[in-house]
């Protein structure tokens, strides 16, 4: 396609081919009108002023007879303009006036009639056209007959004039709109052009490219910062796609070594049947927890792609709170660690019960590992729900090590467990799965200091995430 | 008992087949949809197995066909989905037990039992006893011989399950979905301190423990002297 061809294919350019075309109908519409009108006022003003000269002159007939007609009439003749004068005998002879050469047969009907004439005080030549006039023929008593007319060179002068006007105004119009279309329409097209070129690249595989705004705040901006939000999302999501199938790589491969070594070490080694049923239940369970981190990371996923939007119902945090505190609170007690659950009644959520259950349970897990008594006191954990303005605020609060603050922010994500805590169980994605929770429900999970020990707090909105486009 | 595998992957079937026949069942096994529905109709089975992806016909219509012909035969499905929306998804559609894939076979086997006795209806008794203890699900009172025992609403609860399925192998799975309608793993063991706490309560200062450990497995409760 030529880029002309590209031009005129445009919306912007066909708008601009209505509007012209529009346009230029209503200037012919408005020339015309004026044109048609200036002429037939031109006309009436004509067919007056002729009536009146005709009723003068028969006025003066009657009064004074053909000798003071003649008069009159070769007085009138003789003044310079546009009048026309002709009296005759009834044979057709000019008796006085200014005009010669009409057309034949004119004078025998009475009446108004357009006519070819010649001045007197002109010479006949072939290169002088006639003129035109507009003419009453009036029989006079008597048999003489009198012509009074206008020439009507200056009404069609004009005519030809306002035409003329309208004749260039539309061509103006026409080139001016069609320059100004084909102005904005190439303006409209670099950038749609831009952004064209834009989008090939990412769809090319560069993910970090941005649509150009150009800062009017128009309707194409606003296009490309849509677009651009939308492409952020996407990075955000092809970026969290790439971080979960490298640590599918590293940490579930790790995993799988250590059981297969396991399993080789046993075929070669193993002397006795009990020591192949060792090292069968040690296989069974490395692949009971790699089963687990599998489940664990699915769940993320799918809190995270919003999947798990559908379930959503109306539910009590409190509930959940004093739920989840009473399933862990043996395990707390035969750790020698005193879980307490602090709920107001009525913190409604709208939300996946169990999924906010489940990221409650491993916060509360969380601290059941890492609570430590200080200075001999019981260690304690206390589990809240509370509510905070728009936020329902579910806290699990714990007196143990806490984590430094400059690595809070960076256990939240996958598989990240600090050096000191290598030696506890766990996947390393309870963290992760709280918080992918809480940003599925339009949330958020915080890591804060305890004086001593860790608070982590899961903030949902009270009555549910807002609801976004999809 | 018999029991149906409907099961596509012929390892998988055969696996489950030669295993449930080892602990003494009889299992045949289908290995598409259709032929699972021919064989559900005709046999005279107590539990069917249904992998819920099956060729020719899914696992989730072939149950809702023999519904629909009043076959109530109970139906545990087998899936690789394990999301919770799969899991309501599979019970709506008639199933009465939904297990995730990968599973162990003392977890399947548990489930399966369970189904198989629900028919026998232990459900509408109103007392339950094992041995000598004794819990009345009116009353809310439980206890050993002649020793009135307190538990707390979620122990009676625990203890209510097990006694109803007195004699069979309970999972943790089976405890944290019942009692406390939880369908994810918690990553610390919590059930086990839980049911410590209830052996200590029913067992402890009795000469026959009623709460047995199974290994590998779960609880049972049980009357050891029978």
């Amino acid at each position: 396609m030529t880029a002309l061809g590209k031009l005129f294919r445009t919306t912007t350019f066909k708008l601009t081919l209505v509007y012209l075309t529009v346009f230029a109908l209503f200037a012919a519409f408005l020339l015309g009108y004026f044109a048609l009108n200036t002429r037939r006022l031109i006309t009436e003003q004509i067919t007056e002023t002729v009536d009146a000269e005709i009723t003068g002159l028969s006025e003066q007939y009657r009064l004074g007879g053909i000798r003071r007609l003649v008069i009159v009439v070769d007085a009138r003749a003789r003044r310079p303009g546009s009048s026309l004068y002709l009296v005759t005998t009834f044979a057709g002879e000019a008796l006085a006036g200014n005009v010669t050469a009409l057309q034949p047969g004119i004078l025998d009907n009475p009446g108004w009639t357009e006519t070819a004439y010649r001045r007197l005080d002109e010479a006949e030549s072939p290169e002088h056209p006639d003129h035109h006039a507009l003419a009453r023929v009036y029989q006079l008593p008597g048999g003489f007959r009198l012509l009074v007319g206008r020439d009507l060179d200056e009404r069609e002068r004009l005519y030809h004039i306002i035409l003329d006007a309208g004749r260039y105004s539309i061509a103006i119009v026409l080139v001016l709109g069609l320059a100004g279309g084909l102005f904005v329409t190439r303006r409209v097209l670099r950038r749609v052009d831009a952004m064209t070129e834009t989008t090939r690249t990412i769809m090319a595989g560069d993910l970090g490219e941005r649509l150009p705004v150009a800062g009017t705040g128009d309707e194409l901006d606003r296009l490309a910062e849509n677009l651009n939000v939308m492409l952020e999302r996407i990075e955000a999501l092809m970026h969290g796609l790439k971080e979960v199938s490298d640590n599918i790589a590293h940490d579930l491969k790790t995993p799988l070594t250590r059981l297969r070594n396991r399993t080789e070490q046993a075929l070669r080694s193993a002397k006795n049947e009990g020591e192949y049923r060792a090292a069968l239940e040690s296989t069974i369970e490395e692949s009971d927890s790699l089963i687990a981190t599998f489940n664990a990371l699915l769940m993320i996923a799918s809190a995270e792609s919003g999947q798990a939007r559908d379930n959503m119902t109306e539910f009590d945090a409190a509930e959940i709170a004093n739920d989840i505190g009473e399933l862990y609170e043996p395990l707390a007690e035969e750790k020698g660690i005193a879980l307490k659950v602090e709920a107001e009644s009525a913190a409604p959520v709208n939300g996946n019960r169990e999924l906010v259950s489940q990221a409650l349970a491993n916060l509360v897990d969380n601290a059941i590992k890492y609570a430590e008594p200080i200075n001999g006191a019981t260690a304690e954990i206390v589990v809240r729900a509370l509510s905070q303005g728009d936020h329902i605020l579910l806290t699990v609060s714990d007196s143990g090590p806490g984590i430094p603050e400059a690595d809070r922010g960076h256990v939240v994500e996958r598989f990240v467990r600090l050096e000191q805590s290598r030696s506890k169980p766990g996947s390393g994605l309870g963290l992760s799965l709280a918080s992918a929770v809480a940003r599925l429900h339009g949330g958020e999970l915080t890591l804060e200091d305890n004086h001593p020990g860790l608070k982590s707090i899961i903030a949902l909105p009270r009555g549910g995430p807002v609801q976004s486009a999809g | 008992m018999r029991l149906l595998v409907i099961e596509d992957d012929r390892d998988a079937a055969d696996y489950l087949v030669k295993a449930f026949r080892e602990v003494g069942h009889v299992a045949d096994a289908a290995n598409d949809g259709e032929d699972g529905l021919a064989m559900a109709l005709d046999g005279e089975y107590e539990v069917l197995i249904v992998d819920r992806m099956l060729p020719k016909r899914d696992g989730l219509s072939l149950i809702g066909t023999l519904r629909a012909k009043g076959i109530e035969t109970p139906a545990l499905i087998l899936s690789a989905l394990g999301q919770v929306d799969d899991r309501v998804k599979g019970l709506r559609a008639g199933g009465d037990d939904y297990l995730p894939k990968p599973y162990s076979f003392s977890e399947l086997l548990a489930r399966v039992e369970v189904l198989a006795r629900r028919h026998g209806g232990r459900n509408e008794e109103t007392v339950l006893n094992v041995g000598d203890l004794e819990l009345d699900r009116l009353s809310h009172q439980v206890r050993r011989g002649e020793v009135e025992i307190t538990l707390q609403p979620r122990e009676f609860r625990l203890l209510e399950y097990l006694m109803k399925h007195a004699g069979q192998v309970v999972t943790r799975t089976m405890l944290l979905e019942s009692v406390w309608d939880y369908h994810f793993d918690p990553q610390t063991n919590v059930i086990d301190v839980h049911i410590s706490r209830l052996r200590s309560k029913i067992d402890k200062g009795f000469s026959q423990p009623l709460l047995h450990t199974v290994r590998g497995a779960g609880y049972m409760i049980r009357d050891g002297a029978r």
